[in-house]
């Protein structure tokens, strides 16, 4: 374990000495800025959305704003990616292109395209880990005709089996691509050494599993889950009583909705290890130390923001004072404990470095991490930390369209109205003992994998000199790739 | 801090994200109503602030805009416009140090250091190994000694602790931006930092923050097969002209920018008539605009720079590059066109636009639902830049099994039918009328306005050229198509640029093979 870095020194003293009388060594900083006076900020209400609750369960937001001639909404429906069958990983991708591109029985997709571009409207449909989502947008003077053409789609979809094929095809592109791109590997590969890699988290498709979805399971998909707590949002230019009356009329004749099953999901942590991917034609590495956060129901989240921010956080935080100011080894560093809405985030921290550093690097960053526990938090450390966090506050609602997001998401995972407001009370009343408390429970070494993805002829000195055990390499070999064109089969030009 | 570059290249085969809308305050629609939120000031200095009010939170986005970009990095020192930008958030005299006039003595000796190391490292008759590592040793130990007097990252510290948000700044090849927001009540403290570090920039950490520049290069190029691919494309399509240089700067070039030559491009591209600062938010001119001038006036006056004045020659031969690698294929192909002051500039916007926006596009319909060729397929322009004459290029990502040729070969079939045929009314009215709905949506984030109106003001000298180019738009006839496709898609003025997948190396002799999984799983 290194000793505090010099800069950190460095910053203590010299914030120390703003305080305390100058010594004859060093000048003291006259600090004109904070003679620039900040009035207190003007009094300011975001704009609620109007919420309606249909007696089916059926949730409605109303976000007016008639700033700009258009209007736009949403359809979220419960139920993603984590909820598809294994064999057939995709499916849910597959299902986001394909409802939209198909069109409705009345009005096939290609056509769809066309009315819309005509009006410079979208109409999209696509799926996501925990859900799937329709969504619309155009210009006033087309919204009606939009909206009537959009609850067309949602419940009068026809999936069509030419526009499935080029679904497959988009996606088998990209799976046939997803080595290529380091910073890719990385991500995908560190995911799956926390969750697992058959876990509904981090699993990935194959081209196996995407040629196994059929039609029929985009139907089966859409008459499942729209008989789910469907959560309906339009903002913009639009009168709030038609277009009430509009959406009653919709989605009131819809059956009680019938919840999503809660998921038994089941996580548990890495082991310490280095894990290794060659790549040839790259020369940095990229550094993935990862584990398993934690969810923003836990209470100490607000505590871990405010640890997260003192660890990796922008320019102020300890991994971007040394890893890149200091020691010059990065653009790319940072990162924390992650937290996801209803299952485990992700703890990852990313260093991108020069190969010959990777070993050095790796462990400035190891560092910072185990220092968290290991080098005392300061005062100057946590005042920073909640300044940066409560005065960018400000920023998560200074639109209507963010409010009405924060409205539709909160609804989605099932959090209380007031949950931003008690989250901001929460930084303001975290202290020392709470992030000496919160390091000591949460910042565990020996449950912390590494994934290094690199050029392994360039790495000098090699990973084994992290002295962390055996490096394990990690097969990526595409299962099922097709044959590749032959050499020299390109664009030749005489 | 990116340099900006080609980002939806780098995008995989995905085709259109969802469009959420954002729609947000503002109180206008029009060029009319937009007069009379915006005020425009140009101080003695020639430095151009633009405030425009929306007061539907208490905050504001700001950008500085600068009229210089990795074009004006002089011969053999490309990056150096990106370097200095980076060097924009290191502090000045007064934040970031804590003793300036020692820090000041130790900065120059780092300068000496370098210079003495530099020249025995590019000694022509070779240099001497045991001289060189004790002049590198000075060189560490004297970047050591100005260390002390750091304040590390004071400057982002007070901006991130008074709320800023978004912090970051772009280095293109023909401009600068410096951006964040921040909540109302910070405005003067804004003003301060940002005048600040406009006028009184000190080299603080410039050969740390040298190699960290190296790291992006790393990251951004080195390690992309496609932004590798693009490098040497536009490397190969400039002969003369500063575009085909690489944005973020060749390896050897970067490396030895000394914190002298950025403090000299400094001295010559941030002066007054080269900036335009744009604050969109809750601002009012009649407090504000006093307090604004006081601040930003301190930004050294004095003509506006030359411009950079290399003319690209007319292209007369075309020309290829074929990288053999293995990563999946690509092709990517362009074509000289005039700079956006040409007549013709809202010509190539229809043609990009037709031929590659949405699903009714010609490109999409043509190579990716009929053909089934390619997972993507897009014209765009203008690339590299547009304050020079760029190009109009065209890409396809071929779906596996294809080849960069047929990429080539359909691509072409498409431009040839821009030449000989008119397009439909249907695909013109479709151009004029998402340009405008485009237009409007653009108006909606702050910091995107801000943007907007500083790149219009710069490069017209009239923020209102944002609404007027729609009379431009709306002029441009199928003829006018066919015309500006004939004069530029044709063979000569051409470069084309492609990736084939090579097969895994044989292993030399002696050594057994490694297992395609550690070869990226390519075999």
């Amino acid at each position: 374990m290194k000793i505090r870095s010099l800069a950190t020194h460095l910053l203590a003293a010299a914030l120390l000495a703003a305080l305390a009388v100058p010594t004859a060594a060093v000048a003291q900083q006259s600090k004109p800025w904070e003679k620039i006076p900040i009035p207190p900020l003007r009094a300011f209400h975001p704009h609620q959305p109007v919420r309606i609750d249909l007696k089916n369960g059926i949730v409605i937001f109303l976000q007016e704003d008639h700033e700009l001639p258009f209007v736009s909404g949403s359809v979220l429906i419960p139920g993603g990616a984590r909820d598809e069958d294994p064999a057939k990983t995709g499916l849910v991708d597959l299902y986001g292109q394909a409802w939209r591109t198909s069109g409705t029985t009345e009005l096939n997709g290609d056509a769809m395209d066309t009315w819309l571009e005509e009006r410079a409207a979208h109409i999209e449909t696509s799926g996501g880990e925990d859900s799937t989502s329709l969504s619309w947008d155009s210009l006033k003077g087309d919204s009606d005709q939009v909206l009537t053409l959009a609850l067309d789609l949602l419940f009068h979809p026809r999936f069509n089996e030419q526009k499935l094929q080029l679904a497959k095809e988009q996606d088998e592109t990209a799976i046939v691509r997803r080595n290529d791109d380091e910073s890719e590997i990385a991500g995908r590969e560190s995911e799956k050494l926390v969750y697992g890699a058959t876990s509904p988290y981090a699993r990935q498709p194959e081209l196996a599993t995407i040629s196994a979805v059929k039609l029929s399971d985009l139907q089966a998909w859409h008459d499942r889950t729209l008989r789910g707590k469907l959560i309906v949002s339009v903002s913009g230019d639009f009168d709030p009583v038609k277009m009430e009356a509009r959406l009653r009329e919709a989605f009131e004749p819809l059956p009680l909705v019938q919840p999503q099953p809660a998921r038994q999901d089941s996580f548990s942590e890495p082991q310490q290890a280095v894990y290794f991917i060659d790549k040839p034609d790259v020369d940095q590495s990229n550094i993935q130390i990862v584990g398993l956060g934690t969810t923003r129901h836990n209470p100490d989240v607000p505590t871990l923001a405010v640890m997260n921010d003192i660890l990796g956080g922008g320019f102020g935080s300890r991994l971007f004072q040394k890893v890149r100011t200091e020691l010059g080894l990065a653009y790319a560093v940072g990162g924390g404990i992650g937290a996801d809405y209803d299952h485990p985030g992700l703890f990852d921290v990313e260093v991108l470095t020069k190969s010959a550093s990777t070993v050095e690097a790796t462990k400035a960053a190891l560092n910072e991490i185990s220092g968290l526990t290991a080098r005392p938090f300061t005062q100057a450390e946590l005042d920073r930390a909640k300044d940066d966090i409560l005065n960018s506050f400000l920023f998560r609602y200074d639109t209507r369209d963010k409010v009405l997001a924060e409205s539709v998401r909160l609804e989605f995972y099932g959090y209380p109205e007031n949950y931003l407001e008690t989250y901001e009370a929460g930084i303001r009343k975290v202290t020392l003992a709470d992030l000496t408390a919160a390091a000591k429970k949460y910042i565990h070494s020996d449950k912390l994998a590494i994934l290094v993805v690199g050029n392994k002829e360039q790495i000098q000195p090699g990973l084994d000199s992290l002295n962390l055990g055996p490096v394990k390499p990690i097969d990526i070999t595409i299962p099922g790739l097709p044959t590749q064109p032959p050499a020299g089969a390109g664009a030749q030009q005489q | 801090m990116p340099d900006r570059s080609f980002s939806a290249l780098a995008r995989r085969a995905v085709a259109f994200a969802v469009l959420l809308l954002v729609c947000v305050a503002a109180r206008a629609q029009d060029l009319a109503s937009f007069e009379k939120r915006i005020t425009v000031k140009v101080l003695p200095n020639g430095l151009t602030l633009i405030l425009c009010e929306r007061h539907d939170a208490p905050v504001f986005s700001y950008v500085t805009f600068v009229d210089a970009g990795d074009v004006n990095d002089p011969w053999g020192e490309s990056g150096l416009a990106h370097m200095f930008e980076h060097l924009a958030f290191k502090g000045t005299t007064q934040i970031g140090t804590k003793d300036y006039a020692a820090e000041k003595i130790a900065l120059e000796k780092v300068e000496e250091a370098n210079n003495a190391y530099e020249a025995e490292k590019l000694n022509p008759r070779g240099s001497d190994p045991a001289k060189l590592k004790e002049l590198y040793a000075k060189f560490q130990a004297a970047q050591a000694e100005a260390h002390k007097y750091v304040i590390p990252n004071q400057f982002t510290e007070v901006a991130e602790r008074n709320g800023a948000t978004g912090l970051n700044a772009e280095t293109g090849l023909d401009d600068t931006m410096f951006f964040w927001s921040m909540p109302s009540n910070r405005l003067e403290l804004w003003a301060w930092l940002e005048s600040s570090r406009l006028y009184d920039v000190v080299p603080r950490e410039f050969y740390k923050e040298r190699d960290v520049v190296l790291e992006e290069r790393r990251m951004r190029v080195d390690s992309n097969p496609i932004q590798r691919m693009l490098e040497q494309f536009l490397a190969t399509a400039y002969v003369a002209h500063p575009y085909g240089r690489s944005n973020i700067g060749w390896p050897s070039e970067v490396s030895q920018i000394t914190a002298t030559e950025a403090m000299a491009f400094h001295k010559k591209y941030y002066v007054g008539s080269d900036i335009v600062v744009a604050v969109v938010g809750d601002v009012y001119p009649d407090k504000d605009l006093p307090m604004l001038e006081k601040y930003f006036d301190r930004v050294p006056g004095g003509p506006k720079p030359e411009e950079m004045t290399t003319v690209e020659p007319k292209q007369f031969a075309e020309k290829t590059v074929a990288i053999r690698e293995q990563t999946q294929p690509f092709y990517i192909e362009g074509y000289h066109r005039p700079n956006y002051r040409s007549p013709d500039d809202a010509v190539y916007d229809a043609i990009s636009d037709i031929l590659s926006n949405g699903r009714v596009s010609r490109l999409y319909r043509d190579l990716v639902e009929d053909q089934q060729i390619a997972a993507d397929a897009e014209g765009f322009s203008p690339y590299p830049g547009d304050k020079y004459p760029s190009l109009f290029a065209l890409y396809a990502v071929p779906l596996p099994g294809h080849t960069p040729e047929e990429m080539r070969d359909a691509i072409h079939k498409e431009i040839d039918k821009l030449k000989t045929t008119d397009v439909t009314d249907a695909e013109l009215k479709m151009f004029k009328t998402r340009a405008r709905a485009d237009l409007l949506r653009g108006l909606a984030s702050n910091q995107d306005l801000a943007i907007a109106l500083a790149e219009y003001q710069t490069r017209y000298g009239d923020w209102r050229e944002l609404f007027r180019q729609l009379d431009q738009i709306d002029a441009v006839t199928k003829a006018d198509i066919r015309r500006v496709a004939n004069e530029t898609f044709v063979a000569s003025n051409r470069t084309s640029a492609w990736i084939e997948t090579a097969p895994p190396p044989t292993p030399p002799p002696g050594k057994t093979a490694q297992p395609a999984a550690q070869n990226g799983g390519a075999q």
